[in-house]
């Protein structure tokens, strides 16, 4: 499969023009043709979550769409979640309650959050909770991570930041 | 001794925010498989359990490397000098045989993870394939094809212990209770999944490593000793590592091809496991059967233990603690923290045609807290009293205690722990619960574990083991530069843990200054001097010694030279908020300030003090012992087999707590894999051999849905066995939570007369479990 096509990601509001083969996931596409290291990828078969990023407006699975379904489109990496020096209130909530240890599955769980948040900054407990499952993390045993977007979730409607 | 928590006076004790987070949130953390590459490495694996190799072609113009190039590469061949090993020896690509699933055979190489895999499908492999064998009692009846010929019976280690009074005891005793468990098959699971990265350096003509690993310094002295090469030759980094639990510990046959591949190609090259590879390839744990029988005099007091360890260790034994870990950690410490007296133990380890097995997280016990709990349980049942009075009667009260095995336990609370635990739970509040509710035909239970779990031991701890290579000690280098700044290198090497920020506590401590002027480096054999890393609960416990060690003769040297300076005693020298001021007086001198006369106003000292200000402390303790009482309450549907967990508690000892956070999260997080261990995972092999869980949607690790908010109760036993009295606590929450959750589910089902003695105790099992029961009754 040699054919590429030239397609253009926006990742975090800059362009970035790159050719790619049309079998190239969104996630290598990112990682390796953008150079944008923060989405990880734990299973490459939609289950883990670490991919988690949102684009045009939906949280996605990147490593389960083609880099150029996305061309074009805005999309949100983890990367472009704090403004500047200041954290998002969701970074922020992480660090707080402990909700990382190796950080791995972190950047799925702040974009999967900062979609749902965004959304509705009033989801409920059992929401929250079935949101959260659609991701796996080894290392915290997830109640500091359900406690952090809880957390944040406060800030968010506050409306403190952004 | 003392109980409860202490309230801190300095850094140590509070829960500062993790020096780690901010990169990590930001998603700037640097993970192995973000470096990029000339090449890519896809491995060709086998796709049959047993087999004699007949070809391996590749496509046109592919470039493929098979164990016929690698023929000056060692094979991978950890030794123990005890125990009736039998050494066994794993070519890092298979030459000749196969022998499990997944074993790679070749690896193919090409510009891009994507080309390299599309060749590799075309890799055409011819196998002659045998007869294989998956379960450890098939493999040692007899006429079992042999996984390798020199090891009879497929036996690789077999060790027996048994005290003088055994016999004597056992005979005479009362009361019998035995049981028969399984545990099958588990894999750690690091959501990163194993990868490495070498890339040959043109201007020092060396190899830079960047792998995945635990130990990143083992990494290099066995990567350089099987190439053949010189170790200063190789360079290993382990940058942010996404978990390990022990399967980074191991040696990767694959890190092996791929530093050789770029040392031979002059070029980078790098590999990242996919999960299939990982769930079929990396390395599993757990797969034992335990037959365990106890003797009880009149008062439920135990006073004999007889124990059979079967413990499947696959088709080749890790680097570096060969797969009899298990077996011995079994026998070395199946009475647990109870005090009897006599005992008898024997353990193998069993080759089969599946993946090798490593440690992973609790090491064994796990599985044999499960069994020695279990039959706790059967045993109150047998002489009708509750679960906390048979262990009350049972718990090591007085120490140090020297237990059958030779362990000695350090001072510790595992009765005050228990007791606790219980009282948190409100036994009898639940009972009444659940007697209603069995009114309404809904199963509740309760059940607990209590264990103590060994940390932080030293070299004599491995070497009674017989191995080896025998890891124990840390080394610290700890320096103040010039402008006041405290750089503390470790050989140790963290992989998500907050080790970093710990350790900045214990040395701000020491040195009076903040926790922020302190920076700590690892994972950088070039960097950091010769250590372990991390393993075996010992991080905090082994580096965190070292560097108070270290600490305080830069702080003995500070003092020194500030007393010179302020014309004082050095007894009057008081370090705090970066400043040393003599005490009682307005005389004082900044830190940063008597750091810069250390090395550049060495005259000021007239020759009383060396130039500069660092130092090195070397730790190897002799191990201290943490302990726990966990507690589950569980709901279970009868109609389904579904266990739903209603609450789940641990009252934790673990020594001085450095960062409370830190150790919560540590606990948190070993819960949930014991959980999952309890009533999810499950690695499933077919008669054949081939592996029927290769993805996460048939490995079922637990999402937030099913660990529940876990409630966390601390005491502090200071003890003398560690220097910074801190006891480990990395395993723990995995240790302990089968038992608590399996003696609940059978606390719950108790109505129906069955006993769940397998993990992970899946709704099918459970199904089956109540169909047999009823099967019988009618
Ligand atoms: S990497 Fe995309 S879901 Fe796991
Ligand atoms: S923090 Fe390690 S996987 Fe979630």
């Amino acid at each position: 499969m040699t054919q590429r096509a030239a397609i253009v990601l926006n990742l975090n509001g800059v362009d970035h023009a790159i050719s790619v083969e049309p079998r190239r996931t969104l996630a290598d596409a990112i990682r390796d043709d953008c150079g944008l290291t923060g989405t990880h990828i734990g299973c490459e078969h939609g289950v883990c979550g670490a991919c988690t990023i949102i684009v045009a407006g939906e949280a996605v699975r990147s490593c389960l769409m083609f880099a150029v379904q996305a061309d074009g489109k805005r999309i949100r990496t983890v990367e472009g979640l704090a403004d500047g020096e200041q954290l998002h209130p969701l970074q922020e909530a992480f660090i707080a309650h402990h909700a990382l240890q190796c950080g791995f599955c972190t950047p799925g769980f702040l974009m999967l959050s900062l979609h749902a948040l965004e959304r509705d900054p009033d989801l409920g407990d059992e929401e929250l909770l079935d949101l959260l499952a659609s991701n796996l993390c080894r290392c915290t045993g997830y109640q500091n991570i359900v406690k952090a977007v809880r957390g944040a979730a406060a800030v968010m409607r506050a409306g403190v930041v952004r | 001794m003392s109980a409860g928590v202490a309230v801190p006076t300095g850094w140590v004790g509070r829960s500062l925010r993790r020096i780690e987070d901010p990169a990590l949130v930001r998603g700037s953390g640097r993970f192995t498989s973000d470096l990029p590459a000339a090449l890519w490495v896809r491995f060709v694996r086998s796709p049959v359990a047993a087999g004699k190799i007949l070809r391996i072609v590749a496509p046109p113009g592919a470039r493929m490397v098979t164990a016929a190039d690698l023929a000056a590469v060692g094979p991978i061949r950890p030794m123990l000098h005890k125990f009736n090993y039998v050494p066994i020896e794993q070519r890092v690509l298979a030459a000749d045989v196969v022998r499990f699933v997944g074993e790679p055979l070749a690896a193919i190489l090409a510009p891009s993870r994507e080309e390299a895999e599309d060749l590799a499908e075309r890799v055409h492999v011819e196998i002659d394939a045998t007869s294989a064998i998956v379960d450890a009692y098939a493999a040692i009846a007899a006429g079992a094809p042999l996984v390798h010929a020199q090891a009879r019976g497929n036996i690789i280690v077999d060790a027996r212990v048994a005290t003088p009074g055994f016999a004597a005891a056992s005979a005479a005793a009362r009361h019998r209770v035995r049981l028969r468990i399984r545990s099958r098959r588990q894999n750690a699971l690091p959501l990163e999944p194993r990868a490495a990265h070498a890339a040959w350096d043109p201007v020092e003509r060396r190899i830079i490593l960047h792998c995945s690993t635990q130990m990143p310094h083992l990494m290099r002295t066995i990567i350089a000793q099987l190439i053949g090469m010189a170790e200063s030759g190789l360079r290993v980094i382990a940058p942010d590592v996404g978990g390990g639990f022990g399967q980074k510990m191991s040696l990767a046959a694959e890190y092996v091809v791929v530093a050789w591949l770029a040392r031979s190609l002059r070029t980078s090259v790098a590999w990242t496991e996919d999960r299939r590879e990982n769930l079929i390839a990396s390395f599993h744990a757990r797969d034992q059967h335990i037959d365990l029988e106890g003797m009880f005099d009149d008062a439920a007091r135990l006073v004999a233990l007889r124990a059979d360890v079967l413990a499947n260790v696959g088709a080749y034994a890790c680097y570096p603690t060969t797969g009899a870990v298990e077996a011995l950690m079994a026998m070395a410490e199946m009475p647990g923290p109870y005090d009897v007296r006599d005992y008898s133990c024997t353990a193998r380890g069993v080759l089969t045609h599946t993946c090798p097995m490593a440690p992973y997280r609790g090491v064994s016990r796990p599985v044999i807290t499960f069994a020695i709990e279990r039959l706790m349980d059967k045993a109150a049942a047998a002489f009708g009293i509750d679960a906390p009075t048979i262990r009350r009667r049972n718990l090591v009260r007085a120490f140090p205690y020297t237990t059958a095995t030779g362990l000695v336990f350090d001072e510790a609370s595992y009765v005050e722990t228990m007791d606790a635990a219980v009282l948190a739970a409100d036994l009898p509040a639940f009972r009444a619960r659940q007697a209603a509710a069995r009114l309404q035909g809904r199963y509740l239970g309760i059940g607990m574990s209590t264990f103590c779990e060994r940390t932080g031991y030293g070299t004599p701890a491995f070497a009674a083991r017989g191995m080896d290579v025998t890891p124990g000690w840390e080394t610290v280098v700890l320096g103040i530069d010039p402008s006041g700044c405290v750089e503390a290198r470790i050989g140790s090497s963290p992989h998500g843990q907050g080790l970093r920020t710990a350790l900045s506590q214990i040395i701000a401590d020491e040195l009076g200054v903040s926790p922020e002027r302190v920076t700590v480096v690892h994972g950088d054999t070039d960097r950091t001097p010769y250590g372990w890393g991390t393993f075996a609960s010992r991080s905090l416990v082994i580096a965190g010694g070292a560097a108070l060690m270290a600490a305080r003769k830069v702080r003995a040297k500070l003092i020194g030279m500030a007393a010179d300076l302020l014309e004082a005693a050095p007894e009057d020298i008081v370090l705090g908020d970066g400043v040393a001021r003599v005490s009682g007086t307005d005389r004082a001198m900044a830190i940063d300030a008597l750091a810069r006369a250390a090395y550049h106003q060495t005259h000021r000292f007239k020759g009383t003090f060396a130039p500069g200000l660092a130092e090195s402390a070397t730790y190897d303790p002799p191990g201290t012992f943490s302990n726990a009482c966990h507690i589950a309450l569980v709901e279970v549907d009868i109609e389904t087999g579904r266990v739903g967990i209603e609450k789940f508690l641990v009252a934790e000892d673990a020594g001085r707590l450095i960062n409370p956070m830190i150790v919560d999260g540590q606990i948190h997080g070993g819960v949930a894999q014991g959980i999952a261990n309890a009533l999810y995972e499950e690695v499933i092999y077919d008669a054949g051999g081939d592996i029927l869980t290769a993805t996460l949607a048939d490995y079922l690790p637990p999402t937030a849905r099913e660990i529940p908010p876990i409630a966390l109760h601390h005491r502090e036993t200071l003890t003398e066995a560690s220097l910074t009295k801190a006891k480990g606590v990395g395993e723990g929450g995995t240790i302990g939570a089968p038992a608590a959750l399996i003696n609940a589910v059978n606390d719950a089902l108790a109505p129906f007369g069955v006993s769940i003695d397998e993990i992970p105790a899946t709704p099918q099992r459970i199904r089956d479990a109540l169909r047999a029961a009823a099967a019988a009754k009618a």
